[in-house]
């Protein structure tokens, strides 16, 4: 199979497409990958689903303990659940009545991969990166998230090692919901802070007025 | 571990100075004075990691939290809305 | 007194730009070796720091047009040739050896 079908379609190759197959073939002639390492990589990174990050939550949703040591020490938290997060350092931020985190990194893309995969182009398009860190209401709105002045907002920079995750509000009307239920309502977004977690289904039909009359 | 200069609470100014390299201290909070909201540890020195050296030794990194309106001139959000900003050691002073 | 400023291209915290179009896409698989190479390399001594650098002197135009994955492909080569990894003979070499297979 040639370079160009390994692609999976039959047009030329761009020139930063081949530059990927150069330095692969390089690296891997020099000893330094292998193609079994390289698609190793891609198959491990595109495990780290933002499924990863909705577990955290629903966690901390459910055990107010473990909500604290999240607050206290995201990535020892993490690794409580048996979370493989290589070289994470890990801060959670919880939206509460009066505040609401959200996240960007004005100087590049840095993002909490191992638990969310890998940034939307959005989070890393000059318009977010230049506008979340100076009207920050302005830019959640147009995200469909208007927040009322008695909420302030609190924008974290990723400027250095640190990687952040936004701990949203719990939903009302889950009580008594089982952890894996509630993590299905954890979006990506709302990890980031441009949203809020999904809200439960509509009511169920009343009960039947035979059970009503026990 | 680097001995931390600064501690939670205290409040600091970004100095205000523009160097060449790669540097994490964005610009628009150079000048700007916050207060220490926590002590991230240390770390090696990403501006001599760029250039391929190893960056030690670790510099304590903080996060540093300023108020919205200070920072910004023309911000229109609430008194309470802030920006939170890692920053290396050697880029604050005592404010 | 304020000082002289000068400010790069990639550090644009505040300024004026437009509305975020919410837009993603299914990252293609050659972005994803991209993104794998990365790694891997960056476990063998070749920083994401000094990646970032590398894409923070690309000039501003091409910063501005090209795509992610597009900047980190450069940024890794030129990574690789700084610290004499590969050299940029051998990129030329293998780039024409490449686009000849087909």
């Amino acid at each position: 199979m040639n370079a160009r079908e390994k692609l999976g379609k039959y047009r030329p190759l761009t020139y930063y497409q081949l530059m990927e197959v150069t330095l692969r073939e390089l690296l891997v002639e020099k000893g330094l990958t292998s193609e079994a390492e390289v698609k190793a990589e891609v198959e491990a990174m595109r495990a780290r689903t933002p499924e990863r990050g909705a577990r955290v939550v629903a966690r901390a949703w459910i055990d107010p303990e473990y909500r604290k040591r999240l607050l206290q020490d995201g990535t020892r938290a993490c690794e409580e659940l048996g979370l493989e997060i290589p070289q994470l350092k890990l801060v959670v931020v919880e939206n509460t009545r009066d505040t609401h985190n959200v996240i960007v990194c004005t100087l590049c893309s840095c993002y909490p991969r191992v638990l969310l995969g890998i940034p939307p182009d959005w989070y890393k398009s000059r318009n977010y990166r230049s506008r979340m860190v100076r009207e920050p209401r302005k830019v959640l709105s147009e995200f469909g998230l208007r927040l009322p002045r008695n909420i302030s907002v609190r924008v974290h920079d990723s400027t250095a090692d640190m990687r952040y995750l936004v701990l949203p509000m719990r939903p009302a009307g889950t009580e008594g919901w089982s952890e894996q239920r509630l993590a299905k309502l954890v979006n990506r977004n709302s990890m980031i802070g441009v949203a809020l977690p999904d809200v439960p289904a509509a009511k169920k039909k009343p009960k039947s007025a035979k059970t009503r009359a026990r | 571990m680097a001995e931390a200069k600064y501690s939670v609470g205290q409040k600091v100014r970004v100095m205000e100075s523009y160097p060449v390299g790669h540097v994490r201290t964005p610009f628009y909070i150079r000048g700007h004075s916050g207060t220490i909201e926590r002590i991230c540890g240390s770390f090696p020195n990403p501006e001599e990691l760029a250039q391929m050296r190893d960056g030690l030794p670790e510099r304590p990194l903080y996060r540093v939290r300023f108020r919205q309106k200070e920072v910004w001139p023309d911000y229109r959000g609430t008194d309470a809305d802030v920006i939170e900003v890692e920053i290396f050691q050697h880029w604050l002073e005592a404010a | 007194m304020k000082a002289l400023t000068r400010r790069m291209h990639h550090d644009m915290g505040g300024l004026p730009a437009g509305r975020v179009r919410p837009t993603e896409h299914e990252y293609a698989e050659w972005e994803r070796r991209v993104d794998a190479l990365s790694m891997i390399m960056g476990r063998q001594g070749v920083t994401v720091d000094q990646r970032r650098k590398n894409i923070e002197l690309l000039p501003p135009e091409e910063y501005d047009r090209m795509a992610y994955y597009e900047k980190w492909v450069i940024s890794l080569a030129q990574s690789l040739v700084e610290q004499g990894i590969v050299s940029s003979e051998e990129i030329a070499r293998k780039m024409v050896e490449v686009e000849r297979r087909g």
